[in-house]
């Protein structure tokens, strides 16, 4: 390929251990991954396997035991604002509205008033919240809440969005259409995208990629590359295929254990 | 297999207020303040009926006591040494109620967020807090009076030391249990070390701090009659200790009626005052 040869994110030999009293949990262990710019991957896996782990260590809240996560070739050594996480449980500022909680990345890098309201207007748009912009984060719904959280990570001008289960709490027709126009943003903007599901539908209706992981320790099973023409049909033989691969990958590691 | 779609819902019942339902949109208006009201009316039911029974003689009738209120706050009746001065007594009151809040506040806010928020402020402080905290106003007052002297000085300290606690066990634990999740989010969002104590730790403790204002005001109130035993010439606290030394119990009753209406008063302005600045707060309303 011409464009940039280096990856946005690269995580190698990443292991993380935590140590709770006299117990030594391998939360993640040796885990490889190179991302490009544009991708869409998603990290899917059994409860406990690390997803959160590795992309907490994406994000900059922790760093690896051992290993070295970089990107754009330079070491992840905190938080930053180009790489914005959205939580499953939405993590927004209670006491600011839709409006503020929007804006909080924008005025916290010093931009004036009348900056941060053009860029809040924009997102506010972006995600259809328009009506809602004076409301306070309990007066929405769990996928309006999302939205916020989408669009606050936006606003901040994250090249990469780190997604935690991000629709895992919502309804059915909610994270469908949460789904949909995340996938619209996603092809409108450039941005990259980790994330994360323990759902496969939801992993092959979104990725490019899909990142098998499995359990004890936690580590990287597969990594799958998606050729399906999209908009996806959830109905359709291919999908179904690559449904069945994906399942008997993700349950695996259950069989070695069983002996 | 084919999906079979119903026929439409039946139309929804005729929305027309009948009069019952109108009698009962009534009722459902004016029930707090009915039920707000069964039991100081009984109290008062019992009153009358113990003193006009003569099970005691030392308690005045609710209509001798209305009577002399009357006369306390804008004189006319009995015209002695209290006729018309409650306004006076409880204007010194809630100086020393508001200017004693204030100060503990004062106090009570920096220690508690440096005790919340600073390990070795928490190490210094919190066990010496813990230690004093049991120790009651009223046993405070002979040594207030020594160490600040007979008079309004004493009375502030007490009131001072009655409020101060629960602003400062409610801003330590509102600075405390900040949503760890709230850091990251704004980290991530280019917000960090000191900007977060502004942006984030003050205004998630706000609800915190706000229920120890509260609460504290309200303990303000509660200690003024001791506050006021400190030799001070007005306040209604006075006004008790002058009504009990004097065997003059209406006076007394007074005294307390009017503590009771305007600590009610006071919290019921902050509840509102509270309801608005925490709007956003899912389970503020008081
Ligand atoms: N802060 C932590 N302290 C101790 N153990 C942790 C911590 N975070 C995660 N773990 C453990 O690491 C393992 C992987 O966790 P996690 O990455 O959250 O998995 P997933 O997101 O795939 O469910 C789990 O066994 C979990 O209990
Ligand atoms: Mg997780």
């Amino acid at each position: 390929m011409a464009e940039s040869a280096t990856p946005i994110v690269e995580i190698k030999g990443v292991s993380k251990v935590f140590q709770l009293q006299d117990q030594t949990i391998h939360a993640l262990s040796g885990a490889n991954l190179s991302i490009n710019k544009g991708e869409f991957i998603c990290l899917i896996g059994a409860s406990g396997c690390g997803k959160s782990t590795l992309l907490r260590i994406m994000a900059g809240f922790d760093q690896p035991s051992s290993g070295e996560a970089l990107m754009w070739g330079r070491p992840i050594a905190g938080p930053d604002p180009s790489r914005g996480m959205v939580f499953q449980d939405y993590a927004l500022f209670p006491w600011l509205s839709v409006r503020a909680n929007i804006g909080f990345g924008p005025a916290a890098r010093g931009l004036g008033a009348a900056e941060v309201k053009a860029i809040v207007d924009k997102f506010i748009d972006l995600v259809g919240l328009a009506k809602f912009a004076n409301a306070y984060p309990h007066q929405l719904s769990g996928g309006m809440k999302q939205r916020v959280a989408i669009a606050r990570v936006l606003a901040n001008d994250a090249e990469l969005v780190l997604m935690d289960e991000p629709f895992g709490a919502l309804d059915a027709m909610t994270r469908e259409r949460l789904q949909d126009e995340l996938l619209d943003i996603w092809e409108r903007t450039k941005l990259t995208v980790v994330f994360v599901t323990h759902a496969v539908e939801e992993a092959i209706l979104l990725a490019n990629r899909v990142v098998v992981m499995t359990p004890g320790p936690g580590r990287i099973e597969s990594d799958n590359a998606l050729d399906l023409v999209r908009p996806r049909d959830v109905a359709s033989p291919e999908f179904n295929a690559i449904r069945r691969v994906l399942s008997a990958k993700l349950h695996s590691h259950h069989g070695k254990k069983a002996a | 297999m084919a999906i079979v779609e119903t026929g439409s819902v039946a139309a929804a019942a005729p929305a027309a207020a009948t009069p019952r339902a109108a009698t009962r949109t009534t009722w459902a208006r004016f029930k707090p303040t009915v039920l707000a009201l069964i039991v100081p009316l009984l109290l008062l039911a019992f009153w009358q009926v113990a003193t006009t029974q003569q099970w005691t003689r030392l308690i005045p009738t609710p209509y001798a006591v209305g009577e002399y209120m009357i006369d306390f706050a804008v004189g006319g009746i009995y015209d002695d040494a209290y006729s018309a001065t409650l306004t006076t007594h409880l204007l010194a009151s809630m100086s020393r109620v508001y200017g004693g809040f204030a100060l503990a506040a004062l106090f009570a806010l920096p220690i508690g967020i440096l005790i919340g928020r600073v390990p070795s402020a928490r190490m210094l402080l919190d066990p010496f807090l813990q230690v004093m905290r049991p120790i009651p106003v009223t046993a405070w007052l002979p040594l207030s009076m020594i160490l600040f002297g007979l008079g309004a000085k004493s009375a502030f300290a007490l009131v001072c030391l009655g409020a101060f606690y629960p602003i400062l066990l409610n801003t330590i634990f509102g600075v405390r249990s900040v949503d760890p999740k709230l850091f990251e989010a704004a980290s991530m969002l280019g917000c960090r070390g000191n900007a977060q104590f502004y942006k984030v730790v003050l205004p998630a403790a706000t609800p915190s701090i706000f229920t120890g204002l509260r609460l504290g005001l309200g303990l303000a109130w509660f200690v003024i009659v001791v506050g006021e035993m400190t030799g001070v010439p007005q306040g209604l606290g006075a006004v008790i200790m002058d009504g009990r030394t004097l065997s003059r119990t209406e006076l007394v009753i007074c005294g307390m009626i009017v503590i009771g209406l305007a600590g009610y008063l006071s919290d019921r302005v902050v509840v509102a005052l509270g309801n608005y600045l925490l709007r956003w707060s899912p389970n503020h309303h008081g």
